[in-house]
């Protein structure tokens, strides 16, 4: 049974990291809470969905809709996020939750109010594996997920690009002076963002079906498992979301499954208060 | 670090407040004149009750500079305490809506302690964390709370005279807005208002002029959710039924849009933007389908042409028009 219940939570928590690591990029890059987060995923989902029922092959149907959702993204930090800069964090928190009740709507104009499947990756036939049966989409979460993770890291710390991006991260006028476009910057950290986002949802559509409110719930567990790894963390956000996808499996399997999404929040308020910085977080002092 | 853009410590803050409380009873006295049916009613109703909770939020969110994402928890819990008090043990409302109000109030007392440690990102996604919990707890705990259908509320009662109608209530709500908005008039000019804006400014610097910030900071807020948990329970036992979609993370953000629309750090603002926002949705279910895009849209579109908000920033431009004579 545990074994189970670790592989349930290690998938969905494969999940929670992509959408935590997505709340980060954006984050280091322009010290914005992006709640539209969780629509990525849903974008991701719900546009693959579309196009497999449109009739494409499911290869070419995740890479549009990873791309879709990649355009929304950068759409998202053109017209709003940076037309709003220097407003102050609950301003900005606003304005990205705007956006989020907006690209709900379009998914619901787009598409529908439904719920929609996804068909597996590789077939629905489960397979036994140390004494737990899964399904083959499992793997592929987990498999995808981590590789994802590791092509995020290898940008970070082996390109021009994403160490420029660091380097805005840690100090934006330094970075400028040096001669980095902050203005490029913050588009390729949504565009990132929003990419990870749409394969969050893409791959666990098979699983736990795709609509057009799936992104609420994903977006604030993304953003708890961002905050409970330390805000601006990349392996932080990684941990939290793992952590975050095992207690909640663990709880659920152990203790009431009507309560899964309060052990989650639990952990969380839990982590706050003994740890108010994060996992992995530096403790910031105030400039006064 | 901007000054928070707090006009009343300018001028003559006391004069131009009471003048404000002054229009302000007055428009609500003179509002049914121009509502025409009950429909009506129930709108202006529903702008109080909005108005109230985000009177108290904007003290916590606009004057003290502490962020809630969870305040519809505090909302939820007051509405639920004074129906299951009522409904379940029988106690008079009159009776249960006070102590459920004072009931959340020392449950905030409690759980604010360690959470007002946190700032900006890490206290949001504490309070967004207290509401999601207390929401998904009123939705599962179906024996007492009648689960995600809701329950029932005994409507409010004076000398075993029951009151109810529209009428009745718009009168009851629109004394309790004037109410909320004189007491926290009174509170933001006030020593400890000025406090509680320091706080806003600088934590470090308020502490550094002898400001006890931990305590100012645990006091609105659990001032505001009392005015939270206040709204809650008249709204349980006006509208006779109440689900937990009242608690739900949805409602404590459209909770906190208004104070943002409205502008914060301005108690008319919140106001306002209660009236704008409540009733918007009602204008707009015209829209049908488009309903969702157009309210997101709005709101982006407001927030990023006036970041301060709707009445700081129509006060500014009056302002700027009397200061530049034609």
């Amino acid at each position: 049974m545990l074994a189970q219940y670790l592989l349930a939570g290690l998938t969905v928590g494969a999940i929670y990291a992509l959408v935590a690591l997505g709340f980060a990029i954006i984050y280091n890059a322009s010290n914005v809470i992006n709640f539209a987060q969780g629509e990525f995923v849903m974008i991701g989902g719900m546009a693959s969905a579309g196009f497999v029922e449109a009739g494409l092959g499911l290869p070419l149907a995740a890479l549009l809709a990873i791309g879709c959702a990649t355009l929304v993204g950068i759409l998202l930090e053109k017209f709003a996020v940076e037309r709003a800069r220097g407003a102050s964090v609950v301003t900005l928190i606003i304005i990205t939750i705007g956006a989020s009740i907006l690209l709900r709507g379009l998914a619901t104009l787009v598409w529908d109010k439904k719920i929609h499947p996804l068909p597996g990756f590789s077939g629905e036939q489960p397979i036994v594996f140390a004494g737990a049966t899964l399904l083959p989409q499992v793997v592929w979460v987990i498999g995808v997920s981590a590789l994802a993770v590791a092509l995020v890291w290898w940008f970070f710390n082996r390109t021009l690009t994403g160490k420029a991006m660091l380097a805005v991260s840690h100090n934006r006028l330094a970075a400028r002076l040096a001669g980095i476009s902050v203005r490029r910057v913050l588009l390729t950290s949504f565009a990132l963002s929003a990419a990870l986002g749409a394969l969050a949802g893409i791959l666990i559509a098979p699983i736990s079906f795709t609509s057009w409110d799936v992104g609420i719930m994903l977006g604030l567990k993304g953003f708890a498992a961002a905050i409970l790894g330390g805000l601006g963390s990349g392996p932080g956000a990684v941990a939290g979301g793992l952590v975050l996808g095992i207690v909640e499996s663990l709880g659920a399997g152990y203790l009431s499954s009507a309560y899964k999404d309060v052990f989650a929040f639990l952990i969380i308020l839990a982590a706050l208060v003994f740890l108010p910085d994060g996992l992995f977080g530096r403790r910031a002092a105030e400039r006064v | 670090m901007s000054s928070s853009p707090t006009a009343s410590s300018a001028g003559a803050p006391q004069s131009g407040s009471r003048r404000g409380l002054l229009a302000l009873a007055i428009f609500a006295a003179l509002l049914p004149l121009a509502l025409p049916n009950a429909y009506t009613y129930e709108i202006a109703i529903l702008v109080g009750i909005n108005a109230i909770t985000c009177v108290g939020l904007n003290l916590l969110i606009g004057y003290a500079g502490q962020i809630s994402l969870g305040h519809a928890g505090f909302f939820g819990l007051g509405a639920y305490g004074s129906a299951i008090l009522a409904s379940r043990y029988g106690w008079p409302p009159l009776l249960s809506l006070p102590v459920s109000t004072v009931l959340v109030g020392a449950l905030a007392w409690l759980v604010g302690r360690p959470i007002l440690r946190l700032r900006g990102h890490y206290l949001a996604m504490g309070t967004l964390g207290l509401g999601v919990i207390v929401s998904i707890v009123l939705a599962t705990e179906d024996r007492i709370t009648g689960g995600p259908d809701g329950m029932a509320v005994p409507p409010l009662k004076v000398f075993s005279y029951a009151i109810g109608g529209e009428k009745t209530w718009y009168w009851i709500i629109a004394a309790a807005v004037v109410l909320a908005v004189w007491l926290a008039q009174n509170l933001i000019e006030s020593p400890r208002g000025r406090a509680m804006r320091a706080l806003h400014g600088s934590e470090v610097a308020a502490s550094a002029v002898g400001i006890d910030a931990a305590r100012h900071k645990l006091h609105v807020f659990v001032l505001s959710a009392l005015f939270a948990a206040a709204a809650g329970g008249l709204t349980a036992h006006y509208s006779g039924f109440i689900t937990p979609s009242k608690s739900s993370f949805v409602h404590s953000i459209e909770l906190v849009t208004m104070v943002v629309f409205g502008g914060m750090a301005s108690t008319f603002g919140a106001v306002v933007g209660a009236a704008v926002l409540t009733t918007l949705p009602q204008v707009l279910t015209t829209l049908k389908e488009y309903e969702m895009v157009t309210l997101g849209a709005v709101m982006m579109l407001t927030m990023i042409v006036m970041p301060q908000g709707l009445v700081p920033t129509l006060e500014k431009a009056i302002a700027a028009a009397r200061r530049k004579p034609v």
